[in-house]
Order: structure tokens, then C-alpha cells, then sequence
């Protein structure tokens, strides 16, 4: 069976890989890539666990097929971080215990990201929607909710962004 | 909110757990995680039926289709004797354990295995699987309790006659247990009695809902030797089910636990694992296997639905005098649903003097169901509370002041059984009562519920291990899995202990071959019995060390002391030595420092939890909304306070999902119809408020620290706590769960 090449940006990095036609965005990353960050909750695009940014978009990587990502821009978990610090929105997490077991964190991680992306300041209300498209089971979502709305305080102030880097 | 105490400088503080980084970057590893080169994929075939004879299995096609390795049907696993292992809820029947993994003669449920393909892909197994032509004859299934317990309902297993019937029955039932706990005198209680109410109540089969799907990779080697990489509440039972199902030595089994997420009690037993060390073993090659969320609906889990008719009376003044509490629950396929913690828990709040509790444990043709957050006590509470509530507002007695007056305290016989110790109910009520969110005001169709609930908590059997590194550095290692924070504890009670940082301590998740045996992470047990092992083996450090500087100084050992992560001497002859002075010169005074404790201890203190719901009900649609909500509960003392709020938090959230939307929807057939996250509707951000929390401190006087366990409890009252809640918005009492909009808007139709 002849296998496809894609070319795409991934986390800023211009790179190619192989896959079949059938193949998701979600499984030529974690198999072929061996990027496991990205996470498969229900393979169906209902608990964004696999979220990822298409070209500033957010959408869940089992819904895209990967040869559709050829000449994009993909952002995942595995690109948050800089070298020596975290983005914001990890530290809050880690620091505002927004997870217990961990497996829907990439997503939501990402999600939240697209959000502050387009909306720096959101509500409380705004955040809850945001990730309404997130499934997580062990938190009850207040301290992710908590972390997201600490960390577009961060990002917007100058002095707690310094102390974070 | 939480109590701040003094005297401690890592109990009861919130650093950020150390396998924080791995999970906010990505690194972390789950059980789909694994890889190994050249690894096989496994699938299973599943029974369309629910419930059918197999006639005949023909593999021949399959065989022989390219990439395909190895099939295995329940031939291929061994026959093991019908006995059920000690214990009573916990005892584990490996008969039906093995035909639940692989079906023998019959499919007893949609979902139910009957064959397991090894291929090159994924693809290729798929096709391979489809391939397999399974001949079936289908039987009358039964759907439904009132359905199997029926005289003449169709059975499910012909060997299964009734346990704790008066006299023996003489034929198969689908009735596999019947439970009876009672004491006083019921006439009396009744007599006595000013105001009795009776209600009967369903609930539905519903799913622990963990967002990471079951998942294995096993490779076997030549000699028979295999190791397991998979994520489960328990690497040590995943092992004891897997090779007994198998018919193996536990110790040819290596199980490595991948990080776990989420389990909620369906990580507790074995699916795709024996499976996958079979594979391979016939191909010679690794399996991976990894189940689609689908099947985890349709195959694993859930925890029963139920059936209960539960009457109380109360005198006047509020004393309630007399209970009964009839209950069947859904065992699914093959007996063992949670009726004993039901029957157990359900009355187990109140000290009534008289009662009688009937409990009943039915197989019908759904999934087997799996433990899940407090087994059993869930669906109890929201009957028992529901009922109270009544009997509150009949009584003209505020809900909290009724449960005081009848609460359970330090003495008191449990209806169960046993003496209550040091218990904090009383303490949760009163937080309650005084919280201001109890008297803040409402708006029209807005409601306020309260309800309370009780879990046991466990000990259990436990090994822990704590180690110096030369640079002072230390190992915490236990063999039970974390799911909620867990390591981030037991760090803290040893940094506690050895008086050093808690990030210069790396607490670890040891394997199989690494530690010796830990029961599984559950019952709410590891920061109370790891807790205490751990604490254990650092005091038996420091007691070493301290030895190790009286041997230094040339002084009784009585002379020395630890402080602060010293050895000092109390007459200041000496200056004192660090712990890495002592663990870089260790060689020197007897070898390496670390310490092993093995326990399995008792008094895993009781939980209580006393909780505040606010719903608003919109009576065109009938959708409830929770407006505002409030945890109470008895930690006996929060460790990592932010992982107790988490559990306290994430408890109510099931619970209100449970109390409104969730819900196993079969069609007349018994096909479930809705195996996705779409339709099996888990709570979203959306749909919440912030879940307050209020952790209550009595300590356990059985933990060195106070711990209770902390995970279960909170997901006991949330049903009866939102179903009053809609009772005050809307004056309708809703006995069936869950309350989604249109079964709200038929009770409110009803005027």
C-alpha cells in the first residue's frame, strides 16, 4: 500500500512523515511521530483530549485526517514549553493542582491556550466554555477553571511574566 | 477553605507534585503509551447478542489472512474451579473473572469477548476479527431486575442457586445473593413512630467514565516469562488475575504500571491483559492492545443499576425510631454487584435503633459491573436521604438539625456491625449549618438540598521502602499506583519525618519485581496505609542514623537526637552531622541507608461527608442547573490539601453528573445505545459552578498524621443532595435517576 507524504510545521519545526490515507492527525503524531503527548480519549472528537492547534485552530486530532495537515502549522502539547521555562498556563497548572490523574491535561492545556491566544482576558464564564469541549473526570474542572483564569492574569502582567521566566 | 494548624512544615502545605512537569508537558506515559519494536496489535471479537449460546467458532478464514499471528477463543484458557475468594464484597471469583475475559459456551452480553486476534496492524487484526464466523443461537435475555428476579425468568447460569436464602433453593435463580442486616425490634420501632414515609427509587447503571481506555502491552517470552506494561489501579493484582486466569506463575509475570488515567474503581480488575500475554505468547512477539471507548461502555465497568424501596419513621421530636431498606442492584453478567457495601451503608449515618435491611445481588444480561468510587454507596444514600428529607419537612425540623439529632458518634454501633471510633459527622453537619452558603438566599425555581453519606475507608496489605542517596537525597517507593496526588503525599509525610525539602525527595511507583506486594489503590487507602509505612521506615531511618553518629562520636546512642535533618548531639559534644554527611560516609558505619516497612494495618478511619446543592429549574425544558455547591467532608487531616479539595471536588461532580445526566440507555434488544461521550453525557465546565470545599479535621487516632481516606466519600451524597434541592425549586420529589430534562418536565407535567 503506498503511504503518503505530508509536510507540515510542527511546533515551529518544518518537518515530514509517512502515512496511510486513512490515518488521523492523532495517530501520525503518537505513531509515527512517537509525539504520546496528544492523548486518545474516545476517538470520536468528544472529549478533546487529543486537542491540538491547526493554524491557530483548535480541533481535536482524531477528527483530522493527516494528510490534511500538508503545508500547516501544528502546535501540541510538546511545543508548549520554551527551553528553560514553562508557558504560563503550565505553571498555573502545576501550581494550582489543575489535574489528578493527568490524561486530559495535554488537551486541556491546548485548549486553553487557543483560548488566551484569541481572548487574553476571558470570564470565568468564558473559560468554562472554552473548555466546554474537554472532558476531565477527576477534578470537577474548579481548579482547572481557577488555573486558566490565573494564568491570563499572568500573561497580562508584565511583572508576574518576569518572575515566572 | 481549610483549617490552617501550626507545627508542621510539609504536612498540610501544597507543593506542586512531582509528577506535575510530566503531565503538563506531555511526557508523562499511560498505558496507550507503550511501544515496543515490532509489537503485534490485538482486538477482540465481540458478541452482537446478549445473550446466546455459541454453537461453533470457525477460525479458518482468519487464520489464514496475511499479517494475522494468533487467535485465541475461551478454549484456549484453562477451566478453573467455581470458588470465590475470601472476603466479602472484595472476594474475587476467578471462574467467572475468566469467563467475563473470554466467553465459554454462552455470550452473556453485547460486548461480551469471544475471540482476541494478533496482527502486523491494527487493520489487519480488525479484518482478521471480522472474518471469524461464530455461529450463535440466541437465548431470552433478561434486561432488567424486576425482569430477572421473576419466578420464571429466563437464567442466566444454571449452577447459580441463591446464598442467604432461609432455606435452600432448588433451583437456579438469577438471584445470586441475599444480604439481611437487622437488630431491635421493627413492631416496636413503628409503634413508636409519629411520622413513617416510604418511597421507592431507581437508579441506573452508570460508568466510572475515566477518560484513558484500558490499555496493555504484553510480551512473553520463549520461556514463558512475560511482562505487562499497562495502567490499572493495581500492577500487583493485575498480576495475581492475569497469570491465575491463565493458569501461570505470578512469578514469571512482570507487570511495569504506566502512569494511570483515571480508574474511579474500573481499574480494579483485568480485561485485556490476559488476553494479550496469551497473544503473545503464541506469536512470539509483543501485543499491544487498546480499547476503543466504545468497547469500554459496552465491556467494562459500570457500576449497577438499582431498585429500592426504603421506609423510615421518626417520632416528633426528630429521633429516628424504625427503618427498612429493601434493595436489589444489577450485578450484570456474573454475580458480584455491590449490594454488600449497600446494604452496609445505607442506614449507617443514624443510630435507629430498629431496622431491617434486605439486599439482593442479580445478574442479568449487561456488562459485569466494576467497583466504582464507594461501591454501592452511592445510590443507597440517595435513597435513605431522600427519605430523610421527607421525614425533615414532614417534622417541621430544619434537614441538618435532623441529622444531628440522630447522627452516629464515637461509640455507637453502626447498623452494621461495629463500634464507630473517633468520627467527624457531627463536626461536617455543623460546618454545613454555619457555612453561609446554607442560608443565602434564592431565587424563584431555585432550590436548596442538603445529604449527607458514609464511607468505610481501608487499610490494607502494604510495603514501602524510603532510601538515602549519598548527596542526601531520598526514595520513596511504594508499589501502588497514583492517581490523584498520591505521591505528592507520601513525600510530604517523609519530608515531614526526615526533616529535609520535599523536592529533595523522589516518591516512585515501583514494579512488580522492585517492591514487594501492595494491595491496589483503592478503598481511599494509600496516603493512610502507604502513609503509615512510610512513615514507619523514616522513623527507622532516622533511628539508624541516629546510631550511625553515637558510632561516629563515640557516644550512647541515647545522646543522639534528629532535628531538622540532623543527627545532634544533645550535649552539644559533637557538631552535628547532616543527612549528607551521613549518607555519603555511610559505607563506613554499616552500609547504605533505607529502610523497608511492610503493613497492613487496621482503623483506615471512617468517611463523612455532609454536602449543599443549589439548582436552579427551568420549567419549560425541565434542565437542572446547579448554581452553587459545597463540599463537607472529614479528612481527619489533608495531607496536600489541594488533593484533598480535588478529590471532595471531583466526588461531587460524578455524583452530579450521576444525579442528572448520566445513564446506560439499552434498546429492546439490550444494545447499548449510546457508547460515546456524546451521548453518555459526563459533566462539561460548562454546565458547573466553582465546587466549594470545606475539609473538616478529626483526626484518626489509627495514622500518624490523622489521615482518613479522603477519595470515596465525596461522591456518596450528591444524587439526594440534588434531588432535594429540585424538590424545594419545584415541589416535585424525584425518585428515579437521573433527573434529565425530560424525565423533570414529566414530574412537573404531573400538576
Amino acid at each position: 500500500m503506498s503511504r503518503t507524504h505530508v509536510t507540515c510545521v510542527l511546533n515551529g519545526d518544518e518537518i515530514d512523515f509517512l502515512c496511510n490515507d486513512y490515518q488521523t492527525l492523532l495517530s501520525a503524531l503518537r505513531d509515527e511521530l512517537g509525539m504520546i503527548g496528544t492523548k486518545e480519549g474516545c476517538g470520536t472528537g468528544d472529549c478533546g483530549a487529543c486537542s491540538v492547534i491547526l493554524d491557530g485552530q483548535l480541533v481535536c486530532s482524531c477528527l483530522v485526517f493527516a494528510p490534511e495537515v500538508e503545508g500547516r502549522r501544528v502546535e501540541t502539547i510538546e511545543g508548549l514549553a520554551e527551553v528553560d521555562h514553562l508557558h504560563p498556563l503550565q505553571d498555573s497548572f502545576l501550581e494550582g493542582a489543575a489535574f489528578q490523574c493527568g490524561v486530559c491535561t495535554p488537551g486541556f492545556l491546548m485548549a486553553a491556550k487557543a483560548l488566551l491566544d484569541r481572548n487574553p482576558s476571558p470570564t470565568e464564564t468564558e473559560v468554562r466554555y472554552g473548555v466546554a469541549g474537554n472532558l476531565c473526570r477527576c477534578t470537577g474542572y474548579d481548579k482547572i477553571v481557577r488555573s486558566i483564569l490565573d494564568a491570563a492574569a499572568r500573561m497580562s502582567d508584565p511583572e508576574r511574566q518576569k518572575e515566572a521566566t | 477553605m481549610t483549617t490552617t494548624r501550626t507545627g508542621y512544615k510539609w504536612v498540610g502545605t501544597r507543593p506542586v507534585r512531582h509528577d506535575g512537569l510530566d503531565k503538563v508537558t506531555g511526557r508523562a506515559r499511560f498505558g496507550a503509551d507503550y511501544a515496543t519494536a515490532g509489537m503485534l496489535h490485538g482486538v477482540v471479537l465481540r458478541s452482537p447478542h446478549v445473550h446466546a449460546r455459541i454453537l461453533s467458532i470457525d477460525l479458518t478464514e482468519a487464520a489464514a489472512m496475511p499479517g494475522v499471528k494468533a487467535i485465541i477463543t475461551g478454549a484456549d484458557l484453562p477451566d478453573i474451579p467455581d470458588e470465590t475468594g475470601t472476603g466479602s464484597e472484595g472476594g474475587i471469583n476467578f471462574r467467572d473473572l475468566s469467563r467475563n475475559i473470554l466467553a465459554r459456551d454462552k455470550v452473556l452480553y453485547e460486548g461480551h469477548p469471544v475471540a482476541a486476534v494478533a496482527a502486523v496492524t491494527l487493520r489487519a487484526a480488525q479484518r482478521a476479527a471480522e472474518a471469524i464466523e461464530v455461529d450463535y443461537e440466541i437465548l431470552p435475555a433478561v434486561l432488567s431486575l424486576e425482569e430477572a428476579m421473576e419466578d420464571d425468568a429466563p437464567v442466566l447460569h444454571d449452577d447459580l442457586f441463591t446464598l442467604g436464602l432461609d432455606s435452600p433453593p432448588d433451583r437456579p435463580s438469577n438471584i445470586s445473593r441475599r444480604r439481611v442486616i437487622a437488630r431491635g425490634d421493627l413492631d416496636a420501632g413503628w409503634e413508636e413512630a409519629d411520622v413513617v414515609v416510604e418511597r421507592e427509587y431507581t437508579t441506573k447503571a452508570v460508568h466510572q467514565g475515566y477518560i484513558e481506555p484500558h490499555a496493555v502491552v504484553a510480551e512473553t517470552g520463549e520461556d514463558g516469562r512475560s511482562t505487562l506494561w499497562c495502567s490499572s489501579q493495581g500492577h500487583f493484582a493485575m498480576r495475581t488475575y492475569t497469570t491465575k486466569v491463565l493458569g501461570w506463575e505470578p512469578g514469571d509475570m512482570k507487570v511495569i504500571p504506566a502512569e494511570i488515567g483515571g480508574g474511579f474503581g474500573g481499574k480494579t480488575t483485568i480485561y485485556l491483559e490476559p488476553l494479550a500475554a496469551l497473544l503473545s505468547r503464541r506469536a512470539g512477539r509483543a501485543v499491544k492492545m487498546v480499547m476503543t471507548r466504545s468497547e469500554v461502555f459496552r465491556a467494562t465497568g459500570p457500576t449497577s443499576g438499582s431498585v429500592m424501596r426504603i421506609k423510615m419513621g421518626a417520632r416528633r421530636d426528630g429521633k429516628l425510631v424504625a427503618a427498612t431498606a429493601w434493595m436489589a442492584y444489577e450485578a450484570g453478567a456474573f454475580p458480584g454487584s455491590p449490594i454488600g457495601p449497600g446494604v452496609m451503608t445505607v442506614l449507617a449515618c443514624y443510630d435507629i435503633p430498629n431496622v431491617l435491611i434486605e439486599g439482593y445481588d442479580v445478574v442479568l444480561n449487561k456488562p459485569k459491573v466494576a467497583a466504582y468510587r464507594a461501591p454501592g454507596a452511592p445510590m443507597a444514600a440517595f435513597a435513605a436521604e431522600s427519605v430523610v428529607d421527607e421525614l425533615a419537612e414532614e417534622l417541621g425540623i430544619d434537614p441538618i438539625e435532623l441529622r444531628l439529632r440522630n447522627a452516629v458518634t464515637e461509640g455507637v454501633r453502626a447498623v452494621y456491625g461495629p463500634k464507630y471510633r473517633k468520627i467527624g459527622f457531627v463536626e461536617t453537619l455543623e460546618e454545613a449549618r454555619d457555612h453561609p452558603h446554607y442560608s443565602a438566599p434564592l431565587g424563584p425555581w431555585q432550590g436548596r438540598g442538603v445529604a449527607s453519606g458514609y464511607w468505610f475507608n481501608f487499610g490494607g496489605e502494604t510495603t514501602a521502602t524510603v532510601s538515602i542517596n549519598e548527596d542526601g537525597t531520598a526514595v520513596v517507593m511504594s508499589g501502588c499506583p497514583d492517581i490523584g496526588g498520591t505521591r505528592a503525599a507520601l513525600a510530604q509525610m517523609a519530608a515531614e519525618e526526615l526533616g529535609i525539602d520535599v523536592h529533595r525527595i523522589e516518591p516512585v511507583v515501583a514494579d512488580t519485581h522492585s517492591i514487594g506486594y501492595n494491595d491496589m489503590t483503592g478503598g481511599s487507602r494509600v496516603a493512610f496505609a502507604v502513609g503509615i509505612a512510610v512513615v514507619d521506615a523514616s522513623r527507622q531511618l532516622i533511628d539508624d542514623m541516629c546510631a550511625r553518629a553515637a558510632l561516629i562520636w563515640d557516644v550512647p546512642r541515647e545522646e543522639v537526637e534528629w532535628v531538622d535533618g540532623r543527627a545532634q548531639s544533645v550535649t552539644g559534644a559533637a557538631a552535628p552531622l547532616t543527612l549528607e554527611e551521613l549518607a555519603s560516609g555511610s559505607g563506613a558505619t554499616g552500609g547504605p541507608l533505607s529502610a523497608t516497612v511492610t503493613v497492613n494495618p487496621r482503623g483506615a478511619g471512617a468517611g463523612f461527608s455532609t454536602q449543599i446543592c443549589d439548582v436552579e429549574v427551568d420549567p419549560d425544558t425541565g434542565l437542572v442547573t446547579v448554581l452553587r455547591y459545597t463540599v463537607v467532608q472529614d479528612a481527619g487531616r489533608a495531607i496536600h490539601p489541594d488533593y484533598v479539595e480535588g478529590q471532595m471536588q471531583g466526588g461531587a461532580v460524578q455524583g452530579i453528573g450521576w444525579a442528572l445526566n448520566e445513564e446506560y440507555i439499552f434498546d429492546r434488544n439490550g444494545v447499548m445505545e449510546n457508547p460515546g461521550f456524546l451521548d453518555y453525557r459526563m459533566p462539561v465546565a460548562s454546565d458547573l459552578p466553582m465546587i466549594d470545599t470545606v475539609i473538616v479535621e478529626v483526626p484518626n487516632p489509627d495514622h500518624p498524621y490523622g489521615v482518613r481516606g479522603v477519595g470515596e466519600t465525596g461522591i456518596i451524597p450528591p444524587m439526594a443532595a440534588v434531588a432535594n434541592a429540585v424538590y424545594a425549586a419545584t415541589g416535585k420529589r424525584m425518585q428515579d435517576l437521573p433527573m434529565s430534562p425530560v424525565r423533570v418536565l414529566e414530574a412537573l407535567s404531573g400538576d
